[in-house]
């Protein structure tokens, strides 16, 4: 699967996207679900949680193993995505369309200290060697 | 270090599998979904590589009774030509060195089927052993064998598409029984909770047998979801649930573990001194996550340990094994500390699945 163009990342395998009302959504990359497996559930922070950035602030659960999921910049909680309770596995079958939270991020510009497409794809390539 | 590769390393990658370091083997963790892979296993059937796995022959007059000293489970139960025992072989201190499946072929041999990761300990001990009770007796390294295990309600049949000649001498084999086929060595035994076969044969045939196998419409497991098939059947697992400084009765293998008798074994003596105090349970976990080794459990006798803790695919639910202080009971409410929160748990009888069914 092919790493979207439209969407920022980070090197702890975070795919972040802006929406048009000036807010981001979060979730993880095809490449993180494949290496987790099959997910079992998530634990989302709490809307109106302000966070940092690269703060621990969601957690999912693969049959094999957990995996902490980072802030990609600082800003508050004001959504999380309530229908992957139910489904994890969403995540593995649509891991850039099962976004888990969204941030009203503090300074906007702090986005473009994240990875285009390109440069995730090598990040993704060196941790393969 | 270079990693350990079975004879079916390539078939595995051909067959799309996600190989993973499992003690020092490359080895498929699995081929899509884990998940999908469980459930074929329950349901169906599927084949699992477990070639890492050694087969120990032992051999000359005496074997039993050098076993009988050996082994904490006894022998003697065993007299049914290919029938199998499952037991612990423990230190003199009574830690747990290995857990074991023997199988009795004659008086002049018996078959053992020991961990990988502990191969090459056990082996060296049973030589020691051997070497000052029954310094007669052959104890050999079976390198030249491979095995795959067939699990499923309809793993047998499968095996006999593949195999036919050897369905005569196979299909009377009861549970825990072996037949000596020539090349194949069958047995009907496992590690998943549900019917099938564990085949022994010869290195350079196995990948032919796996092909076969597999053309026979039987998918290829992965270690993952032998995980949690062991789990839910309530099947130890060395190196987690118990180690050289467990007791076995701290391990829930009391059952296998013949203090009744007036026989002498190795690690008898230590047992009878130090009566558990611990012992293993099942939880089940009530709150939404997932339990996992090494986990804190709160209950109202101490704390104890999650031993083994993953997510069981028939109960839809997270399930562990878990050392506790003895006075813990069955239906017990506890608590499992799962990064900063004590979440709740009970306290349940396992297995938590067999034979295609959640018991939960």
């Amino acid at each position: 699967m092919s790493i979207p163009s439209n969407l920022k990342y980070t090197a702890s395998h975070e795919w972040v996207k802006a929406e048009a009302d000036g807010s981001i959504s979060i979730g993880i990359t095809q490449h993180a679900q494949e290496l987790l497996g099959d997910m079992v559930f998530v634990e989302s922070p709490a809307v109106g949680r302000k966070l940092t950035a690269g703060e621990e602030c969601a957690v999912v659960e693969s049959v094999k193993a957990a995996a902490d999921v980072y802030a990609p910049v600082a800003g508050t909680v004001i959504e999380v995505n309530g229908e992957l309770d139910a489904a994890p596995e969403k995540i593995n079958e649509d891991p850039y369309g099962a976004w888990m939270f969204k941030i009203r991020p503090d300074n906007t510009a702090d986005m473009d200290a994240l990875m285009d497409a390109a440069a995730y794809q090598a990040h993704v390539d060196s941790e393969a060697h | 270090m270079t990693l350990k590769q079975t004879p079916l390393n390539a078939a595995h990658r051909a067959m799309g599998a996600k190989m993973v370091d499992f003690g020092g083997w490359d080895m498929p963790v699995n081929y899509g979904s884990q998940i999908d892979e469980h459930h074929k296993v329950r349901n169906d059937c599927g084949m699992f590589d477990v070639c890492h796995m050694r087969v120990v022959d032992i051999k000359g007059n005496g074997v039993r009774a050098f076993l009988r000293y050996l082994l904490a489970n006894n022998a003697d139960k065993i007299t049914l030509p290919g029938k199998a025992l499952y037991s612990a072989m423990l230190r003199p201190d009574g830690g747990v060195i290995d857990d074991l499946i023997i199988y009795f072929m004659t008086e002049q041999w018996f078959r053992v089927v020991v961990n990988a990761g502990t191969a090459d300990k056990d082996i060296a001990w049973m030589r020691e052993q051997a070497a000052t009770a029954s310094p007669q007796l052959s104890i050999t390294s079976r390198d030249d064998l491979a095995m795959v295990a067939i699990q499923g309600p309809n793993a047998r049949s499968k095996v006999w598409q593949v195999l036919p000649r050897t369905r005569t001498a196979t299909e009377g084999l009861q549970n825990f029984q072996a037949a000596d086929c020539g090349e194949y060595f069958i047995a009907r035994t496992g590690y998943t909770g549900e019917d099938g076969f564990e085949v022994m044969l010869p290195k350079e045939k196995v990948e032919a047998f796996w092909q076969a196998l597999n053309q026979a419409g039987i998918p290829p497991i992965g270690l993952g979801a032998r995980d949690t098939l062991r789990l839910e059947a309530g099947m130890n697992l060395y190196g987690q649930d118990m180690d050289e400084s467990i007791s076995p009765l701290e391990a829930g293998m009391a059952w296998t573990v013949d203090l009744k008798s007036e026989r002498d074994f190795i690690g008898k003596a230590a047992l009878l001194a130090n009566p558990p105090t611990r012992k293993l349970v099942g939880l089940v976990l009530l709150d939404r996550g997932v339990l996992r080794g090494h986990q804190k459990v709160v209950t109202a006798h101490g704390d104890g340990e999650i031993t083994s803790g993953s997510f069981s695919p028939t109960l839809e639910k997270s399930i562990a094994l878990a050392r506790v202080p003895n006075a813990v009971q069955i239906g017990d409410a506890v608590q499992v500390s799962i990064r900063d929160k004590l979440l709740a748990a009970q306290v349940v009888k396992y297995p938590f699945a067999r034979n295609g069914k959640g018991l939960i």
